[in-house]
């Protein structure tokens, strides 16, 4: 029913799209976290903001990754080729 | 174009411990049109939730009460969160008439997340499909974040009339393209955010109960509140954002992402 070159690349697709999609995200994160620390500890009673600024910022590049998601679920569920 | 994964099909044949099902709705059907019932249906629910409290909240004030108490305290609170959003992003002069806009953004995917992710809602069985969070269908996401791109488009035009539109070549007649590519890129990914994170934490949690049912979900599922939470306040603030800077124009470009 599903042709078996179209299920294959499709599987491959959604799994190097979540993949890749998780490296650019995941430095980012890291490096916005360990500034964050940094200025906890320059400034210890500025911690609220930081740590809301950082939830806010950690958020928006999670959103990166979601999207990498969203396009292998769509591959996966929602096939538009099958 | 859909995928059922079940637990247990090698212990029993009869009765499945535990399944996974992504794509399929329960469709309603208007004339020609066909809408997603179990959607709607729990949207009635949050709609109906986040109404009532808020009509327990106001019922209980009384007119010669100075100090709060109980759950009106706690909708008041809710209040001054919600107006806080709005006059970190719009400012001071302008928030008021916009609060009820973000405030209502806010308390439904707030409840929209949190109650699909806390109610049992598989003890209430559907003909196809099951209930959910509404926000975990692109649809409702879809219908948000172009109910954004609405609202920052009104504020734009109804503080600055016409003179709104020459944000396009203000900066360099170059970079037209970008900002008309902006208007599009930000419903987008307003939507896509939400939808995302709302069903990815679904899944995440589906596969963990399918792979191991007992106590190791846990800490995922918290997660899953946490995030979701965040993305309710993401959302807000962002659909604020857009307001604020549609109504002062690119002079302050502090909340760009």
């Amino acid at each position: 029913m599903i042709d078996p070159l179209v299920a294959s690349a499709s599987v491959i697709a959604a799994s190097v799209a979540v993949g890749l999609g998780a490296i650019g995200p995941g430095i980012g994160q890291g490096t916005a976290a360990s500034r964050a620390v940094e200025g906890i500890a320059r400034q210890p009673e500025a911690e609220g903001k930081i740590r809301g600024t950082l939830l806010l910022s950690l958020a928006f590049m999670e959103a990166l990754t979601i999207y990498g998601l969203v396009v292998a679920l769509v591959l996966l569920f929602a096939n538009p080729f099958a | 174009m859909s995928d059922l994964l079940t637990l247990g099909y090698s212990i029993s044949h009869q009765t499945s411990l535990a399944a996974l099902e992504v794509g399929k709705h329960f469709y309603w059907q208007f004339g020609n049109l066909a809408v997603h019932g179990q959607v709607l249906i729990v949207s009635w629910i949050v709609m109906g939730v986040v109404l009532i409290a808020a009509l327990i909240g106001s019922s209980t004030a009384k007119a010669d009460q100075r100090v709060p108490a109980g759950f009106q305290n706690f909708m008041e609170y809710a209040l001054e969160y919600v107006q806080g959003i709005a006059k970190d992003q719009i400012g001071e002069k302008h928030y008021r008439e916009w609060v009820p806009f973000v405030g209502s953004l806010f308390l439904f995917i707030f409840a929209s997340n949190w109650l699909g992710a806390l109610v049992p809602w598989k003890l209430i069985e559907l003909p196809e499909g099951e209930l959910t969070a509404p926000t975990s269908d692109i649809n409702t996401t879809v219908a948000l974040a172009l109910l954004v791109s609405l609202a920052y488009f009104y504020a734009g035009l109804s503080k600055r009339g016409l003179e709104y539109f020459t944000r396009y070549i203000q900066a360099s007649p170059f970079l037209l393209p970008l900002w008309v590519l902006e208007d599009f890129t930000k419903p987008l990914s307003l939507s896509f955010r939400l939808f995302g994170n709302i069903l990815a934490d679904e899944l995440v949690v589906g596969v963990m109960v399918l792979l191991v049912p007992l106590f190791v979900p846990l800490p995922l599922m918290i997660l899953g509140l946490f995030t979701s939470a965040i993305q309710a306040l993401i959302f807000s603030t962002l659909a604020a954002s857009y307001i604020g800077e549609a109504m002062e124009g690119h002079g302050d470009e502090g909340h760009e992402h």
